[in-house]
Parts: structure tokens; C-alpha cells; sequence
């Protein structure tokens, strides 16, 4: 029986200086990028994908899979691109890994592109973060002057560039066809597929895009091996990964545990609920992510659990709301995000979006008029699956799933404010002038 | 329900403000957007970072600076503007010394930012995309910062102000406006926001070093995890 938590990727947040490059090797860090360059490609390839490594970016989709679909006769350069554009609501792990320990990113990507057979590689970072990227874009100084990057790597004959790029405030652009034609210089809008980035990615050429989590965990595949890794997890969930907990809890914060556990167990660790409050609703995963109730505390936090719950395992950001908050007010405020983050390509999102805004809005109010959840259900129904990327889909989903779960506080919106109903100060860490909302 | 106007990503304005023609644009910010240029294995892909260079030197998207890109790179103006409009990051009008952003975002919202945004907006007697007369600071309402566990979430000049609370904000504004020294609770010292635009667009200022590694919630579980002696399993045949 695996502990219950297993920091592997966080184990070196609390280090002295743990973001330099010092500290990092006095821990065994870029051993892997040895054991792997001695190892052929296909090689290094095969050990993730016998790990079972699935993406941890949100769809989980497996990482030695992705890497083996880059076509090896494409006379083209291929590209590694990092997703590092962490912009969903509630996701919150990827900037402190990045802060606290980038080498283990830079590591994870001198393996991957070397897996992939690739020379340059780029770390999209969302731009809002200076400091995440001042620690990045040293790392990778020091791995260049440390033989790590550049020519011939450790004697090798192998080459890499990596470059830091800053985004410039875009949600879109963690897409990964919108963050391909952000990284060409234009605006972030997602690409019709096919052809899919493996084969026509960044600049026409063969690309493959992973999360910065994903990109991380590959050092410690490389170095503990393939059954160390898929002896954590569940049967088809395996590893480490890490769940960020937020919201009304005692203590939020960064938990690295298999995946599989539950939130009743991260809420034990967390010191539960807030005191005297108890859970009303939470995302496994996102805003993105169908909100789920306290019937799903022990539902395990892998892909298969949350799908068999109709939510999704998404970013593992887990945002808890206790009783005290205003479903409906949480709701408009997440449609808002997605309204405000639509990149406007297509008619049902960037219309869509902005109708749910204006009918959620006559709930907070207490103005909607019998009728409006249908309504609001139908507008969701034009929008889901009648759009051109994934955002659209995450904007209904926070609206469906919260009806589902929540109908009668919807229709109490026919005539009560959502301030009314829970007012808003209650909510909230420190004291607030009661009748205070937006 | 009428009056459905498409909003852009500046809604307070359709396009760069092409009136004031002012720059600071000088031989070594050419040479310094041509550098960025030729750092990518296609120059284009600099486009985003030699904006956020532009706006380090001008204070904003200036149409002298949307000349400069679209010279640099070999593509119109036009292309140029496209892009610059499309992304939040990206000022049509000047920016304060420094740039205060609150989260409002659902969960911050909720745990006290919608208050947190209101002080601040008292404090500064101006409302989100405006800025002080004196020009020392711009507000911004923003999206989720990726920083929730900390929540209620503030960013001045993109640094994190973790936890925040109204008093705390107030003190930090004051301090800021009297030109004393302010840490970001994850980060450096606060210098100014074209200062950090300088570093996003891709000119490090070699202060990576300062601030901790990590907050403290980011290091709950590692914490938990020593306490209670959980680590995650020894490999197979391992000697350690
Ligand atoms: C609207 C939208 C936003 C996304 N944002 C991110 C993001 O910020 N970071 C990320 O890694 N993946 C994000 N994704 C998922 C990516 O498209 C992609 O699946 C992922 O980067 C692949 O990496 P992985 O296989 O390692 O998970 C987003 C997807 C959508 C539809
Ligand atoms: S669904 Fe929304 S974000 Fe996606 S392409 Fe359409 S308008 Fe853009
Ligand atoms: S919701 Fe404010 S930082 Fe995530």
C-alpha cells in the first residue's frame, strides 16, 4: 500500500534556494537526462509509455503515446512546446512548480525533445507571472552554461535550444492550437483539426504540446523506471500527480499524492471545512470541470472516477465552496471568465457566452421570470457541441452541471436576490459591510 | 435584453489610440526588437514579446511602436494591431507606475475579492481600467491568477500579493504610493510595471533570486508528508 501522500515533483518546494541549479543537482537532479541520452529515442519513448503516464494538462491523454505519433519521416524540425499558460479557474500547481523547482522542468524537457528528436524547444508561460518566469528563464541560463543545453549536451552530439516565451493574457491560449498560433506571433485562436500538431503543429511541423506537470514527472520516470511509477495510482490513473486544493477549507494548498484518493481524504489533511461551515459544492478539476457535491467525497480523484460521476478529472484543482456561497453567484461569475476569454472565432461561444452572462444576471438579481432555467438550459444546448473548441464546452458545463445539482436555488432567482439568499459577506475570509455585491 | 454589442478584449475602446504619437522608441529599443526577433527559428513568434518590449518603453502599445514590430518583422501594420488588440496584457493607454490587479474570478470573488477590489478602488479613488491623475497606478480586474490556495488574490505589476485582505491592501498601497520598499509575498521587491515588462518580453533583470521558494501552501502536503513519514515508494531493487 502505497502513503497516502508521495511528493516526488513538490519534494523540493521547501528547499534552501531549491529553484537554482545547485541545489537541484545535490538532489540527483539531471541524472535522468544521462540515463536517458545513453538510451536510444524509441527508448526513452517506450519507458513513459510503459509508466502510464497520461497528460495532466486536463484531457489525460497518454504522454508516450503523444510522443510516438510524431512522424519520424517528416523531413521537417519538430518542436516540443510546454503548456505553460495555467489560466483555468482553480488551477493553481503548474506556477509553483515552476517557481520553486524549474529544473525539473528544463530536465523533463532536454528528455522529452530528445525523445522526439527535437532541437528547439519553447516554454509557453502565461504572462501574468513575473516571478515563475524570472526563475524559468534562469534555470534554463544555468543549463546552458552548465552543458546542459546548446550544443553537443554532455558530450552527446545531441543539441537543444530552449526558449521562455510570456504569453500576454489569453485563456485561449492553453488551447494547444490557439498556443501554436499565439507562439507564431498571432492572435491565440484555435486551429481546425486535422491535421493534428504532431504532423502539422508550430510552424507546419511536427509538435508535441504537453503540460508542464507532464513534462516534469518524465526525470522521475527516467530515473526510478516505469514500474515505480505505475505502482502508484489506480488501474488505468497511474502515478503521482499533484491536487490543488482551494476554497473554504481550513488549510488550502498543493497536495502530491497517486492519483486515486479522495477529497474526503484531502480534506482530512487539510483540516476540513472551515470552522462551523460545512461543503456545499466543488470542481474536481477546473471551472471547467462539472461541479460535484458532498455524494462524491469518496468517488476516487482519477479520470474513471470522476467520468463515472459525469465530471471530469480535468486540472486536479479542486475548488470547495462552502454553504454559505451563492451557487448562482459562482456560476455567472465563472460564464463571465469564459464570456471575457471567448477568442470570438465562432457564433455559438462568442454569442452564447454572452447571452448566459445576461440571463445569469436576472438570477443573481432575482429578475428572471419563470421559464428561465429552461431557458438557460436551452441557450447551454446551442452552445455545447456547436462550437469550435473545448472553452465553450467547459463555459455550459459549469451552467448544466450547477442546474442539475442546485434547480431550486436557480429558480429561487425568480424573485429573490442570490444576496438576498446567502449574503455575500458570509462567504467571504474577513468581515464585509453585509449587502455588499458587485 | 438589447443593446448586444460584441465586446472586444478592450471594451472600453475598438482600437489602438492612434492621436497620441508620442515615443520612446530609440535606436536601442530597434536593436533590441530586432534581437527578439532573432531568437526564434521564425522571426514572427517574437511578436508577443517585442510588445511587451513596447510597452516597457512607451508605457503602452504606442503607434510608433506597432511601426516598429510591423518594420522588424516584415508584416503590416494592421497584422500588428490585430495581435496587440487581442491579448489583455496589451495597454491602449498608458499604464501606472504600477499596475494593481484584483482577482475576481468565482472563488476569489466569493472568499472576499469583490470586497478587496471596492477597497481598492476607494483607495485609489478610480475604477478597473482607469488610473490615478498622478499616474501611479493603473487597476485592473482580473482572471483567475492561477494562485486560488491563496485566495483573495492580488498582483501588483505581476508579482503576487498572496491573501490578501482590505487592511492589508490599503498599507500596501500606501507604501507604494510613498515610494517604500514593498515585497511581493512570492517574488522580488517591487520595482514598476514597465520594469517587469521589460523581463516578460524576455530581458531578465537577474533577480530570480529573491523571494522564497514557495509559499506556504504550496508546501502543505510536503509538509503533512514528512510529518507523518510519507514518501513515495522506493523503486524496485533499489539500494537506498
Ligand atoms: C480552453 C482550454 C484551455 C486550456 N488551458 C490549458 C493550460 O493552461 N495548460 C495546459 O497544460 N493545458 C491546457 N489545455 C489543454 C491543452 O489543450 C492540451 O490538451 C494540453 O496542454 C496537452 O498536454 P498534456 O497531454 O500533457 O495534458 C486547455 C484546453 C482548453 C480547451
Ligand atoms: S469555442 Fe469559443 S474559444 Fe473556442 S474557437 Fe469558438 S469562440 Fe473561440
Ligand atoms: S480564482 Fe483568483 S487566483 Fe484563481
Amino acid at each position: 500500500m502505497t502513503d497516502l501522500l508521495t511528493p516526488v515533483l513538490s519534494a523540493n518546494w521547501g528547499q534552501d534556494h531549491s529553484w537554482g541549479i545547485d541545489a537541484y543537482r545535490a538532489q540527483g537532479g539531471y541524472d535522468a537526462v544521462a540515463k536517458a541520452l545513453a538510451l536510444t529515442p524509441d527508448a526513452v519513448t517506450g519507458i513513459v509509455k510503459d509508466a502510464g503516464l497520461r497528460g495532466r494538462g486536463g484531457a489525460g491523454f497518454p504522454t508516450g503515446m503523444k510522443w510516438s505519433f510524431v512522424p519520424k519521416d517528416n523531413p521537417n524540425p519538430k518542436y516540443l512546446v510546454v503548456n505553460a499558460d495555467e489560466s483555468e479557474p482553480g488551477t493553481c500547481k503548474d506556477m509553483p512548480l515552476l517557481m520553486a523547482s524549474p529544473h525539473t522542468l528544463v530536465e523533463g524537457m532536454i528528455i522529452a525533445s530528445y525523445a522526439i528528436g527535437c532541437h528547439t524547444a519553447f516554454a509557453y508561460v502565461r504572462g501574468e507571472v513575473l516571478h515563475v518566469i524570472r526563475r524559468l528563464q534562469q534555470a534554463v541560463a544555468q543549463a546552458y552554461e552548465a552543458g546542459l543545453l546548446g550544443k553537443d549536451i554532455q558530450g552527446s552530439g545531441y543539441d537543444l535550444d530552449i526558449i521562455v516565451h510570456a504569453g500576454a493574457g489569453a485563456y485561449i491560449c492553453g488551447e494547444e492550437t490557439a498556443l501554436l498560433d499565439s507562439l507564431e506571433g498571432r492572435r491565440g485562436q484555435p486551429r481546425l483539426r486535422p491535421p493534428f500538431p504532431a504532423v502539422a503543429g508550430l510552424y507546419a511541423s511536427p509538435t508535441v504540446i504537453n503540460n508542464v506537470e507532464s513534462i516534469a514527472s518524465v526525470p522521475s520516470i527516467i530515473n526510478r523506471g516505469a514500474a515505480w511509477f505505475s505502482s502508484m495510482g489506480t488501474e488505468k490513473s497511474k502515478g503521482m500527480t499533484i491536487y490543488s486544493l482551494s476554497g473554504h477549507v481550513k488549510r488550502p494548498g498543493q497536495f502530491e499524492a497517486p492519483l486515486g484518493i479522495t477529497l474526503r481524504q484531502l480534506l482530512e489533511l487539510s483540516g476540513g471545512i472551515r470552522e462551523g461551515h460545512e461543503l456545499k459544492f466543488w470542481t474536481p478539476g477546473g471551472s471547467s470541470t462539472p461541479i460535484l457535491t458532498p455524494d462524491h467525497l469518496d468517488t476516487p480523484l482519477d479520470y474513471e472516477g470522476m467520468a463515472g460521476v459525469g465530471s471530469m478529472l480535468g486540472t486536479k484543482a479542486l475548488q470547495v465552496f462552502d454553504e454559505t456561497t451563492s451557487v448562482v453567484r459562482t456560476t455567472l461569475r465563472w460564464v463571465e471568465f469564459y464570456k471575457h476569454e471567448s477568442c470570438g472565432k465562432c457564433t455559438p461561444c462568442r454569442e452564447g457566452s454572452w447571452w448566459l452572462v445576461q440571463l445569469l444576471k436576472k438570477f443573481e438579481a432575482g429578475h428572471a421570470v419563470d421559464g428561465d432555467v429552461d431557458k438557460l438550459l436551452d441557450v447551454c444546448d446551442d452552445i455545447g457541441g456547436k462550437s469550435f473548441c473545448a472553452l465553450a464546452d467547459g463555459a455550459v458545463a459549469c451552467v448544466t452541471s450547477a442546474v442539475r445539482h442546485f434547480r431550486p436555488e436557480f429558480e429561487a432567482g425568480y424573485a429573490t436576490p442570490a444576496w438576498e439568499l446567502f449574503p455575500y459577506g458570509r462567504s467571504a475570509l474577513f468581515p464585509v459591510a453585509e449587502g455588499g455585491h458587485a | 435584453m438589447s443593446g448586444h454589442e460584441f465586446q472586444s478584449y478592450f471594451p472600453e475602446s475598438g482600437s489602438v489610440d492612434m492621436t497620441d504619437t508620442s515615443t520612446n522608441i530609440d535606436e536601442t529599443t530597434m536593436a533590441e526588437l530586432r534581437e527578439l526577433a532573432g531568437r526564434y527559428p521564425q522571426s514572427r513568434s517574437a511578436l508577443l514579446p517585442m510588445l511587451h518590449l513596447v510597452q516597457s518603453v512607451d508605457g503602452r502599445v504606442s503607434p510608433a511602436g506597432i511601426e516598429a514590430c510591423a518594420e522588424v518583422l516584415g508584416i503590416t501594420t494592421a497584422q500588428v494591431s490585430g495581435v496587440a488588440t487581442f491579448y489583455t496584457m496589451y495597454r491602449r493607454r498608458p499604464g501606472g507606475k504600477h499596475h494593481v490587479g484584483v482577482c475576481t474570478t468565482a472563488l476569489c470573488a466569493v472568499m472576499g475579492g469583490d470586497a478587496l477590489l471596492e477597497t481598492v478602488e476607494a483607495k485609489l479613488g478610480i475604477h478597473p481600467d482607469e488610473i490615478t491623475p498622478d499616474g501611479t497606478f493603473s487597476l485592473e480586474r482580473l482572471e483567475c491568477n492561477a494562485a486560488c490556495d491563496f485566495a483573495p488574490v492580488m498582483m501588483v505589476n505581476w508579482e503576487f500579493m498572496d491573501n490578501m485582505t482590505p487592511a492589508k491592501a490599503e498599507g500596501l498601497l500606501e507604501d507604494l504610493a510613498a515610494g517604500r520598499e514593498v515585497q511581493a509575498s512570492r517574488g522580488a521587491t517591487i520595482t514598476s510595471w514597465r520594469e517587469a515588462e521589460r523581463v516578460l518580453a524576455g530581458f531578465p533583470d537577474g533577480r530570480a533570486d529573491e523571494g522564497p521558494s514557495a509559499g506556504e501552501a504550496s508546501l502543505l502536503g510536503k509538509g503533512i508528508a514528512d510529518a507523518e513519514g510519507w514518501a513515495a515508494p522506493q523503486p524496485e531493487g533499489s539500494v537506498l
